[in-house]
């Protein structure tokens, strides 16, 4: 809501200068957004006549026109716009000048080779409507002595956008914002005083509310002006709709527009000539059709509000007008339209049809419903003093009675809520002055709240009013106590935290990005899961719920490495969607690392990152979260991005149960499809909902650990078995030989080739004895080893090797 | 002179001579070998008279320890020696780089989540999580935003349904009312998250970060959620003094309701928080809407409390010299690396927030 000091000083009376009343209005709620030099950047503007426009010499669309800008040589200016002719009044902007719309600066410059200086703007350039289609036509009666005058009013107060909350309808006029201000001590709200009115006969039109279902309409207020003679507005007028950024149009349509921005209370301005019969205030049906002031066809739904008459549709009640029955500069007999309708059906109305007017913004938020006789008036008033015509008597039809609501409040509720006390007489005060009635009774407060507040209805909007005014700066400040009753995270949420400073810990930069992505991305990383489409999405390569981290982690990944890098860890821990009912949705952490280790290093062997990287990075950080390394479980059963032969899948256990973790190199075939170029790609992605909390805390499993002192001692075997054969397995049956004794098994070879059989492989295994009972002699060990070679060779296909 | 002392004295003085490890081997030998001069003393030892052989079997043993003590530790000496002309050799270009290792990091957002979470767990609030998708009722309706609600164009939601009943949230205030249906109370939690609005320009990303604070009991009033907030933000810039202004606001949820501001001023072009006359919005905030308790099966009557709002990555920005927003999801290595937190910085109350 932009207003300026002088419109408010017309309902208030105050000795605050501008910069006092821009601080109050921000305390009161008000929030003063900006505060802008009126005209400002629109100095520059000139108004200018096309002497000659001839066609470009290179080009058919353009035009090259010489301007007379009111300096003694014409400017050349070349034109895209159909309507660049000869003998044009137009607005002129000169090189160095900025466009409202786009910011633009202009330059001098060179247009398919011929110099153009400056601009003729549109009026959709210079922010004066949506009309692109061509440059500003002006009426050459009015401008002709004007050439080479600023376009716009230079004037010295300022412009104050205020950013209206959406509660607060009544300030969505000026005297709505007057009148807080004064509330709080800023003046004095002054009397409204409007002219007597003089009225001729009935108001001739027939007007009809259908008494039907969701009539959103229920008063509807009018009075005929006959006679009148619609001119451009006079220069005050002219200048008060342009001060607040709204383009003059004719003196009847400035004044319901003046009206709305001074009372808040929208009107509309019939030619009556052009209603069919009379008005039919009614449901629309499906399919009907009209033709709205913004000069676009809507088609309309059922059971919209239209003011319609004997031909059809009119216009959308409280939303906009029809261009069938507007007024033009020929109009002779006017009805002025006093309404009300309800917020609820105008926002749905408006939002089907994507329509957002100056009035269609009040009525959504709530118009005082007793306001209709005052614009009415006011307007007729005004019409009558610029237009002149006879004003008929109002016409008010209602299919509902609108009155004060009341509450009671409990003055000590102020104090419950605020933390500080007033004084009873002080809340009284600024009730009083926001326009509520109080009757006092015994120790509460009957109160009838203002029609135009219907965001007030409970003791707690009443609190709210109070402290607003008085001012939050009284609310005193009580501080914190340190208690705390319960912990502040919960088990899955310290897990969270561990798992994500565990993996940046293996060196991995951490990044967040969005939870939605590309479809056609997200495919390659879906696998049963369903699409989880956005209705809306803010562009088609954002248009679904990511199925994997990698969804969006592998596109940066990529970026990356068009930026130059090689060698990368990135991972994410956030959500992926398996669904699109709420809580279907996974807390996942999303790993993957690129490239080579000890690239270029003097000191170590370079090799490529391959899928031992990233296990040993899922089970590190396992570990230490707490779970034990000798019980997690392997398989081979991966999803189909990572590559079939060298990824795997992680259990806490035998069991099975769910899985914890995927790991492996990426499948060569994204990289292909995503048009990755890099020598090794590998990844991983833990699953924190499948992560079994573990039963006991830590300080709980420490008080059972037990080691022994007794001398250990260690053997070296090595087996030939199947090369399909998982070592994991081979790992198992040797430790649990002795479950006692088996300290651990280590693999320290690997081997095929030579001196080995084509179909098998041999695994050289390190393992450690140690008893907690005594030292083993000789005739100890050599028993247990042969347990292990007997154990070995009998489960599995295997030999020791000799 | 007995043959012992004698023995000695000559081994003692050929020992001071300046020996190769060969030549003090052989020494030893000649001395303790098998039929070495002081081994076969020992000998003798069964041949001595009872009353001599005590004095005897002493002198010996001195004798013995004397020499073996100073053959020790001529070899020691020797080998040494000998390793330290060795290490003459063996000197390398310690300035060579290091064996690479890998440093991660932790994005600014998870950083400073960690922080408001230490801050607020010092005053007792705990965390509490909600899903991203939510229903058209808990994200608006249950809010005390209606359908056909004005309040509802200020949050451009992204839909996952035509009929507009599944949505990705738009603030975390949905995870007040989940808590608050699941529980009774009081309530004292923050509940940070990933928020959505269809929005994006040069200050506003599609997806953002928020983090809600609840505080429900039986007497907290509009002075608790002054100091709460107050605390927090000194807490979170670490500064002792913080110039804080609260201006009244409307949200649907809250009654009365307000908006936050904090002082700042901008020297050699760094934002200085809480010092200077210029104002800068923070947070939304507020206490509980009635119609909102009643939502919750809370009865406004007998409980109050406050609820507010923060913008998580405007934080981050401010207090580490971010200026654009858009970046912090745009996973450039170097920005990253930049930006980023050693994952051992566990922001604590004891070790401060920060470094």
């Amino acid at each position: 809501m932009k207003i300026t000091s002088d419109w408010l000083k017309e309902h208030l009376d105050t000795k605050l200068d501008e910069n006092q009343i821009i601080e109050k209005l921000t305390d009161v709620g008000l929030e003063v957004e900006s505060v802008e030099k009126q005209g400002g950047e629109l100095d520059d503007f000139i108004v200018a006549k096309i002497l000659k426009a001839e066609k470009h010499p290179n080009a058919d669309k353009l035009r090259v026109c010489d301007v007379d800008i009111g300096k003694e040589n014409p400017v050349k200016v070349v034109c895209g716009a159909p309507n660049a002719k000869e003998g044009l009044f137009t607005i002129y902007a000169p090189p160095g000048s900025v466009i409202p719309k786009n910011q633009m600066k202009l330059v001098v410059s060179k247009i398919r080779g011929v110099s153009s200086y400056g601009m003729l703007c549109s009026e959709s350039e210079l922010n004066l409507s949506d009309e692109s289609d061509g440059i500003t036509e002006l009426s050459s009666h009015d401008f002709k002595n004007k050439i080479g005058d600023n376009y716009f009013p230079k004037k010295n107060s300022n412009v104050i956008d205020i950013s209206i909350t959406p509660n607060r309808a009544d300030c969505l006029g000026v005297r709505g914002i007057a009148r807080d201000l004064a509330a709080a001590g800023s003046g004095k709200l002054k009397d409204f005083k409007e002219n007597e009115l003089k009225k001729d006969g009935k108001q001739k039109v027939s007007v009809k509310i259908e008494n039907e279902d969701n009539q959103a309409c229920t008063i509807f207020g009018s009075c005929l002006i006959t006679g009148v003679k619609n001119i451009e507005s006079p220069d005050w007028l002219k200048e008060k709709i342009i001060s607040i950024g709204q383009k003059p149009i004719s003196a009847i349509v400035d004044i319901t527009n003046y009206v709305m921005f001074d009372l808040n209370r929208p009107l509309h301005a019939y030619d009556v000539d052009k209603i069919d019969k009379g008005i039919i205030v009614r449901n629309s049906k499906k399919n009907e059709t009209f033709t709205a002031l913004d000069n676009k066809e809507y088609k309309l739904d059922d059971g919209m509000c239209v003011i319609s008459d004997a031909s059809g549709v009119l216009g959308l009640g409280g939303i906009i007008g029809g261009t069938r029955s507007g007024t033009e500069y020929d109009t002779k007999n006017v009805l002025i339209e006093s309404a009300y309708f309800l917020p609820r059906s105008i926002r749905k109305s408006s939002k089907i049809l994507n329509i957002d007017t100056d009035a269609k913004f009040r009525f959504e938020r709530g118009i005082d419903p007793l306001s209709i006789e005052q614009g009415l008036k006011k307007a007729s008033n005004l019409i009558q003093e610029i237009c002149g015509g006879k004003v008929s008597e109002f016409d008010i039809q209602n299919i509902e009675k609108y009155e004060n609501k009341s509450l009671e409040f409990n003055p000590s509720m102020f104090e419950k809520i605020t933390g500080i006390k007033i004084e009873k007489n002080e809340m009284m005060k600024i009730l009083n002055d926001l326009g509520f009635v109080i009757e006092e009774n015994k120790k509460n407060l009957q109160l009838k709240i203002p029609t135009w507040r219907p965001d007030i209805s409970l003791e707690a909007d009443v609190v709210e009013e109070l402290i607003r005014i008085k001012g939050y700066e009284h609310i005193e400040l009580i501080e914190p106590q340190k208690i705390r009753q319960k912990e502040t995270l919960n088990k899955k949420q310290k897990l969270f935290h561990f798992l994500q400073r565990a993996i940046a810990s293996k060196g991995y930069l951490e990044a967040i990005t969005w939870s939605f992505t590309d479809s056609k991305i997200n495919q390659l990383f879906i696998e049963k899961n369903k699409e989880i489409k956005i209705v809306n999405p803010i562009s088609s390569d954002l248009d679904v719920l990511r199925s994997s981290i990698f969804s969006n982690l592998i596109i940066h990944l990529n970026k990356n490495l068009d930026r130059g890098f090689k060698d990368l860890s990135i991972f994410e821990i956030g959500p992926t969607f398996l669904g699109k009912k709420p809580g279907e949705q996974l807390t996942v952490v999303g790993g993957l690392k690129s490239g080579k280790i000890f690239r270029q290093s003097w000191l170590e062997k370079e090799r490529l990152v391959d899928v031992f990287d990233v296990k040993s990075d899922v089970i590190k950080s396992l570990v230490e979260a707490g779970y034990d390394k000798e019980n997690l479980y392997f398989d081979i059963e991966t999803p189909s991005y990572y590559h079939p032969g060298k990824s795997g899948r992680v259990f806490l256990n035998k069991g099975k149960e769910k899985v914890v973790a995927y790991f492996g190199d990426i499948h060569p075939n994204v990289l292909k499809k995503l048009d990755i170029k890099i020598e090794a790609l590998a990844g991983f992605e833990i699953f924190l909902d499948n992560i079994k909390q573990p039963k006991k805390s830590l300080k709980d499993q420490k008080t059972k650990h037990k080691f022994s002192d007794y001398q250990k001692s260690e053997r070296d075997f090595a087996f030939i078995l199947d090369k399909n054969f998982q070592v994991q397995e081979l790992i198992e049956i040797i430790s649990n030989v002795d479950k006692n004794l088996i300290q651990s098994v280590k693999v320290f070879d690997v081997y095929e080739g030579k001196n080995i059989p084509e179909d098998k492989k041999s695994i050289a295994l390190n393992v450690t004895i140690q008893s907690s009972e005594k030292t083993l002699n000789e005739d100890d060990l050599n028993k247990i080893n042969q347990t292990i070679i007997t154990a070995v060779e009998s489960k599995l296909d295997a030999k020791i090797r000799s | 002179m007995s043959d012992i002392k004698k023995i000695k004295d000559e081994y003692l003085l050929k020992l001071s001579e300046d020996l190769d490890v060969n030549k003090i081997n052989e020494i030893k030998t000649v001395l303790f070998g098998k039929n070495g001069l002081v081994s076969s003393q020992f000998k003798e030892l069964g041949k001595i008279p009872e009353d001599e052989r005590k004095k005897f079997a002493s002198e010996l043993n001195e004798a013995k320890d004397e020499l073996q003590n100073l053959i020790v530790s001529k070899i020691k000496e020797i080998e040494i020696k000998e390793i330290n002309q060795k290490l003459e050799k063996e000197k390398v270009d310690i300035t060579l780089p290091a064996r690479p290792f890998a440093e991660g990091k932790i994005h600014p957002v998870s950083q400073v989540i960690d922080e408001i979470s230490s801050i607020f767990s010092e005053i007792g609030f705990s965390v509490e999580e909600g899903p991203d998708v939510e229903n058209e009722y808990n994200n608006f309706t249950a809010l005390n935003t209606p359908d056909n609600h004005p309040a509802r164009d200020m949050h451009d939601t992204f839909y996952l349904d035509e009929k507009k009943e599944l949505l990705l949230r738009t603030h975390t205030s949905p995870v007040q009312i989940r808590t608050m249906l699941n529980d009774k109370p009081p309530f004292k939690i923050i509940a940070p998250g990933r928020t959505y609005r269809s929005d994006s320009d040069q200050t506003h990303a599609p997806m953002f970060h928020q983090v809600e604070g609840l505080h429900i009991d039986k007497d907290i009033n509009m002075g608790h959620l002054k100091g709460c907030l107050n605390y927090f933000i000194k807490e979170f810039f670490e500064v002792d003094k913080i110039k804080m202004r609260f201006r009244p606001s409307h949200f649907p949820f809250t009654e009365p309701s307000a908006e936050v501001d904090i002082g700042y001023e901008i020297k050699d072009g760094k934002i200085i928080i809480g010092e200077g006359d210029k104002w800068l919005e923070i947070l939304g905030c507020g206490m509980v809407h009635p119609n909102v308790l009643k939502n919750v099966n809370v009865d406004p009557g007998e409980f109050q409390g406050y609820a507010f709002g923060i913008g998580i990555d405007r934080l981050a920005m401010l207090k580490y010299g971010i200026n654009d927003l858009r970046a912090f999801f745009d996973c450039d290595y170097r920005w990253l690396n930049q930006f980023g937190f050693d994952p051992i910085d566990v922001p604590s109350s004891y070790r401060g927030l920060s470094r």
